[in-house]
């Protein structure tokens, strides 16, 4: 029955009153829409209940007769295998709790990395895609359509085969640029050497980024009030740079670099990142990148060419049409797609396993072999990959809220 | 009048050279402007540097049939690994007298695929003749029937695995996933619950959790003395997974029928399941057939997933020659044919797909 028909009959006689006129006698209660739906309800609710009784009646049944004790208590054991890479200190002697929490930050670490270096490569490939350079454009698209089409898996591959079949073995270190050295151990780089400026340093930033913050604020009511302009990037540039600068410059500007060397068959010293981080990192990047670049391509053609043209027609300069007309429109367009490529990159980071970079999973995965719970390993799994989606899609859909189109 | 206007006969001017042409096109699209011409010159510079390296690595100074040992000799690359081991990659462990089977499988496959590619042929026989075809296919690979030697799954491997996986996987898949994206559009609170919970779910976690869990928990779940075999419960998990984002797309197709549509349904005295089956579906399923060729894409390539839990897809074959001593350090190769495989798969699904949204926003 059509909504505004209901009403209005209720409004004037009543609904029930006007069905019992409408046909004579008592409806029967499989015929009643609204009973029917209750029905219908309760049945595949219990359908539901059914099925999930009958599997944890029999997965009860099957960890009792291969006698597997349930529960989370394994978490205190000693876990006995060691991890390649930590961010946290642990040895084989920590726990399986700590092996987790180890691995889940292994998860967030390249994931983290991933994501900003795939939004720039992202970014510059939608750009090239549209460029009118020919060659850039055409490039770009074939750089797409190949890397969507191949799996992602079969890239990781690809990578860590790379390494450790191309590369020569640390001795022979390949050393394009001096303190940079490939090998199929990893890469080693080196950093500059600590020294106690460092940590003023960090702290400068951050009061540059607070006073940055306050001034943006203050031009942007400015401009409200006043209508006048204040150049907020270069100055909020100049600031986050400039005062670890000054900080760098007053400590005297310590220049020493720590430079990885040759003992024995390994670097020390610098740092040395594994040949799974990078293949993995390198992966991922790769990929997602395609597709962040059709999502970024497709927002910037959402932005129709009279929005551009009224923009140059009102006198604005180039930077400013993209800064104030095509950006702020393009990315109400681009930050929900672009969301599910980043969490897609977060899941795609639990490939690591297959190519035995400690992340989440693959050391959930150890877990598993080494204590025979299944059930808890993959239920954490699942667990910890839901707080990532579920954060990463709340946050966005804040930012997404933000950057909204306000009708008026 | 006529000889006035052929008294004052006007010189035909011809555009500039500079502007038409092959130095035309190449001034605009090429060097318009100082950043794109430096652009293109680095481009160029670059391309020149690599693409003659990389082509005589892959045609000039690559071998195509020599064992393993002259391979190591050459100075390009080693596509014996793939013309030597061809078989094996492709078919697996499949008995090496039987693998006609497979192939004439796959076969049919592609002629079924060719032949639907064209919409006037979307009609009910194509229908008998897709489950026809999947039943051959099946019994092609399983045998025991009409004196075909049966063939254990375990056996089964390589590219018809694969295509296996993603073919039945979709076919399954796909209308759970129109019943999952009618239950979340559904007046219904319980069944609404239970189906976003489910979506929501299988959509947070990555596919390598649900085929851990096919192949270390399902067993579990199974009263004692019943077992199914790996590759029925990898397919299970990738049929739940693909289910899932195959419903958010439809939702998206539900959501986009006016309410018109329903209403028009309704006072015609249609009921829900009429409705739906003849005014909304058909019409839904229409619009958002461009998104789901691109969820069909990303199926396909999620197969090589199986990897991880040790079933023999084309990817693992390919790993378990390079494992052999002989073959060993040619992953470069391998890898790159796979690689080709699965472009050559996925490229022509996505240009199909761009015909079809072409000839779909023509209206017809």
């Amino acid at each position: 029955m059509p909504e505004r028909l209901r009403e209005k009959i209720g409004a004037t006689r009543g609904y029930d009153k006007f069905m019992e006129n409408a046909l004579p006698g008592k409806v029967p209660f499989w015929l009643d829409p609204k009973k029917r739906a209750i029905m219908f309800q309760i049945a595949v609710l219990a359908m539901v209940g059914l099925l999930a009784y009958y599997l944890v009646s029999n997965t009860l049944f099957n960890l009792k007769k291969q006698s597997i004790a349930t529960g989370f208590t394994f978490f205190q054991r000693e876990s006995s295998f060691e991890i390649g890479e930590s961010l946290i200190p642990y040895s084989a002697a920590s726990s399986y709790g700590r092996a987790l929490v180890v691995g889940a930050l292994n998860t967030l670490k390249v994931a983290f990395i991933g994501v900003v270096f795939t939004i720039i490569l992202g970014a510059i490939l939608g750009v090239a895609r549209l460029s009118s350079n020919w060659l850039v454009s055409k490039l770009a698209a074939i750089y797409i359509e190949v890397m969507q089409d191949i799996p992602v898996l079969l890239q990781l591959f690809f990578w860590y085969a790379i390494f450790y079949e191309t590369l020569p073995s640390p001795g022979q270190a390949l050393c394009p640029i001096s303190g940079l050295f490939l090998c199929n151990r990893g890469v080693a780089f080196a950093v500059p050497e600590s020294h106690p400026a460092h940590k003023y340093m960090v702290l400068a930033l951050l009061v540059g980024c607070g006073v940055v913050y306050l001034l943006r604020r203050w031009a942007r009511k400015r401009q409200e009030k006043t209508g006048k302009m204040f150049p907020v990037f270069r100055v909020s540039m100049g600031i986050v740079v400039g005062l670890p600068a000054i900080t760098w410059l007053a400590f005297g500007a310590p220049m020493n670099m720590d430079i990885p060397k040759l003992v024995g068959f390994n670097f020390e010293g610098g740092i040395t990142v594994s040949p799974e981080f990078i293949a993995l990192l390198l992966g991922l990047i790769l990929y997602t990148a395609a597709f962040v670049a059709e999502v970024v391509r497709a927002g910037i053609q959402s932005v129709s060419k009279g929005q551009r043209e009224a923009a140059m027609s009102i006198g604005l300069r180039p930077p400013l049409v993209v800064n104030l007309v095509v950006l702020p429109q393009a990315l109400r367009v681009i930050i929900p797609p672009l969301t599910s490529q980043m969490l897609n990159l977060t899941k795609n980071s639990s490939l690591a396993v297959a190519i035995g970079y400690p992340d989440f999973v693959s050391v959930a995965n150890t877990t598993i072999n080494q204590t025979g719970q299944a059930i808890e390993g993959v239920a954490l799994i699942m667990a910890v990959y839901l707080i990532f989606s579920l954060s990463t899609s709340a946050f966005m859909n804040w930012y997404n809220k933000r950057v909204a189109l306000v009708e008026r | 009048m006529e000889e006035a206007i052929q008294g004052t006969h006007l010189e035909e001017l011809k555009p500039p050279v500079t502007s038409v042409g092959v130095i035309g096109w190449v001034k605009n699209n090429l060097f318009n402007g100082w950043f794109n011409s430096i652009l293109t010159i680095v481009i160029l510079f670059f391309l020149w540097k690599t693409v003659p390296f990389l082509f005589r690595w892959a045609f000039i100074d690559s071998v195509w049939h020599t064992p393993g040992q002259g391979c190591r000799e050459a100075a390009g690359a080693c596509w014996s690994i793939i013309s030597t081991n061809f078989r094996f990659i492709i078919f697996g462990f499949f008995p090496y007298e039987q693998q006609w089977r497979p192939l004439l499988a796959m076969m049919i496959l592609f002629g079924l695929l060719f032949y639907s590619r064209d919409r006037n042929h979307w009609k009910k026989p194509l229908g008998y003749a897709w489950i026809m075809g999947l039943f051959t296919m099946g019994l092609l690979m399983k045998g025991g029937l009409f004196g075909l030697t049966p063939v254990e799954s375990t056996q089964w491997g390589g590219l018809p695995l694969t295509l296996l996986l993603s073919v039945f996987g979709l076919t399954a898949a796909y209308p759970l996933g129109v019943l999952l994206a009618l239950g979340r559009q559904s007046k219904m609170p319980a069944l609404k619950l239970l189906c976003i919970l489910y979506i929501e779910l299988i959509r947070g976690v990555p596919l390598i959790s649900l085929l851990f869990m096919s192949s270390i928990i399902f067993p579990l779940f199974l009263p004692e003395g019943i077992t199914i075999n790996k590759i029925l419960r990898a397919q299970v998990a990738i049929i739940l997974f693909t289910a899932a984002y195959i419903a958010e797309v439809v939702r998206g197709g539900l959501q986009g029928m006016s309410r018109g549509q329903y209403e028009a349904a309704e006072s015609m005295g249609l009921n829900y399941y009429l409705t739906m089956r003849l005014v909304i579906l058909p019409q839904a399923l229409k619009i958002v057939i461009p998104p789901t060729v691109s969820i069909l894409i990303s199926a396909f390539k999620d197969t090589s997933l199986v990897v991880i839990i040790a079933l023999f897809d084309l990817l693992k074959t390919t790993q378990s020659v390079l494992s052999n001593p002989e073959w060993m350090g040619f992953s470069r190769e391998a890898y790159i044919f796979i690689a080709i495989l699965y472009f050559l798969g996925c490229f022509s699904m996505s240009n199909y797909s761009r015909k079809l949204e072409k000839e779909l926003s023509r209206g017809d």
